[in-house]
């Protein structure tokens, strides 16, 4: 489990987040929702550590994770997998290289595992012979699936992904919806996913976090998010006619 | 100020949480492939040229009856060691490998590849820019003794060949006065300016925000620093050594 408590982050003059405390369970994929800049990405990056909040904590399972020294830190990271928004695969590397690193980096496991590990997180997100291929001659879904595979190489105790449908058409955003909470469920990790995509939402959001102009307005799952009552919630969730036909349903 | 303090301590997060001796072990010789080896072909026929030219312009300027023709390959030889191997190369090299080094940390800032080395636990600092610098401090030495080489064949070549002197007066001119301390001068300078272009170009690179524009101003500003900071440590360097 990972929790929260009044995180806030100002960039200059610009108050980015207020006070955010939320809970994000293990073995359930938790997304963090709301509109383009409200401040969705820097709450992931304050979490994982890539940016240093003005106030409040992040524990890892009870571990204070904003408190801790470079040692701890980097030893909780590396219970971390993250799927970034571009994927962010080496490109200098070939998939194979890409999935390989953090079992060379953070491991002393023989050279035959290695592979066979790889192998086998490629064969779980639906790759398959395309080890030797280099990130310039493989599609952005494809990179996708690479990033989660490198991302659960290391069976992570935490799983981060970075708006993982962005650029995808919707078939492949859902394939890789469903890739997330899959896998989610079977190693029992604790996922957060930023998403603005609303088919992720009605089809991964087994637990949601709203944000709104850096505020945490609503908290649920998609079971009862189309009732909220939160007006800027439901601006956000009905802004097409078929939600909106939906809603007055 | 502030840049400078940055870039200190930059400089001392590269020795803080590093990875085991075989990574960079494996990471220090693959960049010195890409710093050393691909650059020995500009380095040779920069340097060859550099040398005939300096020998053809030299012999134009010493037309008294009462120089000695040696004293042409004399003066190739003090200008090569003291500045065109060491100074100009190394103008040269933060053009071509610095600004590589700078675009290479900007492009995996910007697509976030830096961030997903963090976020492994990896000091991406340290990971990525400590190779690169121990490569440098190993390999523009070596180029630095190679242009040497060059530059005075180069000087040879036309000189022998245009008949502006003859093969024994460019070898009793190369051999004539000579101080063995240039060459460790030389190599002092070589190792300053290998830090210098390796740092500041890292540096430069690593910090890089926004996008493609960013990335190219980054390498710009890696080149210009370089140059600034290579010229700065020249003058230094003699004033003090020579």
């Amino acid at each position: 489990m990972i929790k929260i408590n009044n995180i806030s982050k100002s960039f200059g003059d610009k108050n980015v987040l207020d006070g955010i405390s939320g809970e994000f369970v293990k073995g359930k994929t938790n997304l963090i929702i709301g509109a383009s800049g409200t401040g969705k990405s820097v709450l992931l990056k304050c979490i994982v550590g890539l940016i240093q909040p003005d106030t409040g904590s992040v524990y890892y399972d009870l571990r204070n994770f904003t408190e801790a020294d470079k040692e701890m830190k980097s030893e909780i990271r590396r219970e971390i997998g993250m799927l970034f928004q571009g994927g962010a695969l080496f490109d200098s590397k070939n998939v194979e290289e890409n999935v390989m690193f953090p079992l060379n980096i953070l491991t002393t496991m023989p050279a035959s595992e290695k592979i066979e590990r790889v192998n086998f997180c490629l064969q779980r997100v639906g790759l398959e012979g395309v080890n030797k291929k280099m990130p310039s001659e493989i599609s952005g879904g494809m990179k996708k699936r690479v990033g989660i595979a490198r991302a659960i190489v290391n069976n992570p105790n935490y799983l981060f992904c970075d708006e993982p449908n962005s650029g995808l058409d919707p078939q492949t955003s859902i394939v890789i919806d469903e890739l997330i909470m899959e896998i989610t469920h079977e190693f029992d990790i604790t996922t957060i996913v930023v998403t603005h995509d609303m088919n992720s939402v009605m089809g991964i959001g087994e637990s949601i976090l709203f944000l709104y102009k850096g505020h945490k307005l609503w908290d649920g799952s998609n079971k009862d998010i189309m009732n909220s009552g939160v007006e800027e919630l439901d601006a956000f969730v009905f802004t097409n006619k078929i939600m909106k036909s939906l809603k007055v349903g | 100020m502030k840049g400078f303090g940055k870039y200190m301590i930059f400089l001392g997060s590269l020795f803080v949480r590093r990875e085991t001796f075989m990574t960079y072990y494996k990471l220090t010789l693959e960049e010195c492939i890409n710093i050393g080896v691909k650059s020995i072909l500009l380095f040779v026929l920069v340097s060859t040229f550099m040398g005939g030219v300096t020998t053809l312009q030299t012999g134009a300027n010493l037309v008294s009856p009462f120089v000695p023709r040696f004293i042409i390959s004399n003066v190739v030889r003090e200008m090569t060691i003291l500045e065109l191997a060491p100074t100009i190369m190394a103008i040269i090299y933060a053009g071509k490998v610095g600004s590589s080094m700078s675009g290479g940390l900007g492009t995996m800032r910007i697509t976030e590849q830096i961030d997903a080395l963090e976020v492994m636990g990896i000091n991406a600092a340290s990971y990525l820019v400590l190779p690169k610098i121990i490569a440098s401090l190993m390999m523009y030495p070596l180029l630095v003794i190679v242009s040497g080489i060059c530059a005075l064949l180069g000087g040879y070549l036309v000189g022998t060949l245009t008949e502006l002197l003859t093969p024994t007066e460019y070898i009793y001119g190369i051999r004539y006065a000579f101080n063995e301390f240039f060459i460790s001068f030389a190599l002092i300078k070589s190792f300053v300016f290998a830090f210098l272009i390796a740092s500041i170009s890292s540096f430069k690179g690593y910090y890089t925000q926004g996008g493609a524009l960013e990335v190219g101003i980054a390498s710009t500003q890696a080149v210009t620093a370089s140059i600034i900071a290579i010229l700065l440590a020249d003058y230094f360097l003699a004033y003090l050594l020579l």
